[in-house]
């Protein structure tokens, strides 16, 4: 195995293993960068951007930026970090987010993030998206006004699952969620609740029926600790071996 | 909090497309509420009398704006506060009540009133003291600017005590971990 070289993030040194991007050695390391596509099973995918670092004077997505030696990141800075909430804020205004009634909310990764960065308010006209629910699926139900495009399921499908029964359609802000089945329909696809794609979903789009509210409010998974302290504890920590197959 | 202070601060609210949630959570701050009326004094609110907003420092707004006496007095409230302030779900972000957006407003009036077999007797309101209702539900920063948002269906009793205590102690109010929630 190659040897250990470190960069500087924040003006520490934080080591990485050649080949991961300076989201996952951060991670590694536990230092934690907010993020929402990237998910330490999956490869970077580089669209929420609230991973975005500045560094040699220009932002970068550092869930794609690979770890270089020497490199000086900056991260936990006022201006990244008013950054990611006006990112945040879009996702929120982009979406029908009606926390009060979602089955995710304490479970849910964009509203954690939201409580986590201080957001009071999504700041933008709300652009209330109309996508019809589909509830075809006898244990499974998709509400598409509520997706963030992080393609988690997308990729969960096809790389874990082996059954690509989800895709991204539409360009611009018409673009969105779609189930690969000549109808549409989520009951003309092979999907099963114990599928990757199902469980992978950070936010309230992909929903098992009949278990929603079953988890007291205070027991939820964000109740007692914010999403920082727990994605330190989802991520691969050293030697972070296996990272280097999965992002070559 | 100590000393009353010589001039105390004038607060008025008002539920425009609320539920009272938010008033009663207001209301959830228990017996604190006697450490706060020696330095508050309650201007047009759901808990006086007084039937129009004079000149405050606060003005609380709870619910969205769904038809045009929420947006008339959404702007009363605006010209007479200092500081506005949208309290909950719906006045943030129009909350539940805008999952009536994405449906056709005489649609559901004529569900409602006409088409609904327990209750069709009436048909569709039809009378000039009743106001319109407005086509979508908005929250309050799409029709006049907003100071401070204190999000939570409700926000808790705690949740609007730190953010009052903040404002009466002259700091920014800063609701950490644990205040904000959205649901
Ligand atoms: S998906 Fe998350 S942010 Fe959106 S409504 Fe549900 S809990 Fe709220
Ligand atoms: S459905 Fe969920 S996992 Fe799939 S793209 Fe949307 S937010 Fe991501
Ligand atoms: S985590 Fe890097 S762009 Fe989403």
């Amino acid at each position: 195995m190659s040897e250990r070289q470190e960069f500087l993030l924040d003006g520490e040194e934080v080591p990485f293993i050649p080949g991961q991007t300076v989201l996952q050695a951060a991670l590694s390391a536990g230092r934690y960068i907010p993020h929402l596509c990237y998910h330490p099973e999956f490869k970077p995918h580089g669209s929420c951007k609230v991973c975005t670092v500045k560094s040699g004077g220009r932002t970068h997505a550092s869930c794609t930026l690979p770890a270089r030696a020497g490199l000086e990141v900056d991260s936990a800075t006022e201006e990244m970090n008013q950054l990611r909430r006006t990112l945040v804020q879009m996702l929120f205004a982009e979406g029908n987010h009606f926390c009060p009634s979602c089955e995710k909310s304490g479970n849910c990764a964009l509203q954690a993030l939201g409580y986590d960065l201080g957001l009071t308010h999504a700041g933008f006209r709300h652009f209330f998206p109309d996508r019809p629910v589909d509830a075809s699926h006898p244990s499974l139900l998709l509400d598409f006004n509520r997706c963030i495009l992080c393609e988690l399921c997308v990729r969960a499908s096809a790389e874990v699952d082996g059954k690509n029964i989800f895709s991204l359609s539409g360009r611009g802000i018409g673009k969105h969620l779609i189930v690969n089945a000549a109808s549409g329909r989520l009951a003309d696809t092979g999907i099963a609740a114990t599928d990757k794609s199902v469980a992978v979903c950070p936010v309230g789009v992909i929903l098992k029926k009949r278990v929603g509210f079953a988890v007291p409010i205070g027991k939820r998974r964000y109740d007692e600790r914010p999403i920082s302290a727990q994605a330190l504890e989802d991520a691969p920590r050293p030697p972070a071996a296996t990272a280097i197959q999965e992002t070559q | 909090m100590s000393e009353p202070v010589e001039k105390k601060l004038r607060l008025a609210t008002t539920s425009l497309a609320g539920c009272f949630g938010c008033h009663m959570s207001f209301l959830d701050i228990d017996e604190r509420l006697l450490e706060l009326l020696p330095f508050i004094e309650f201007d047009r609110t759901p808990l006086t009398d007084i039937k129009h907003c004079g000149p405050c420092d606060i003005g609380l707004v709870e619910g969205g704006v769904c038809n045009a006496e929420n947006v008339h007095v959404l702007r009363e409230f605006r010209k007479n506060c200092k500081l506005l302030v949208a309290l909950g779900a719906c006045a943030a972000t129009g909350g539940l009540p805008a999952q009536r957006n994405h449906l056709d407003l005489a649609d559901c009036l004529q569900e409602v009133y006409v088409t609904e077999a327990s209750l069709s007797r009436g048909g569709i309101p039809n009378d000039p003291e009743l106001p319109l209702p407005l086509d979508k539900v908005h929250p309050i920063h799409e029709v006049v600017k907003v100071d401070y948002f204190v999000p939570g269906c409700p926000p808790s009793g705690d949740a609007i005590w730190k953010f009052l205590t903040d404002l009466l102690a002259g700091r920014s109010p800063k609701l950490g971990h644990g205040l904000i929630s959205y649901d």
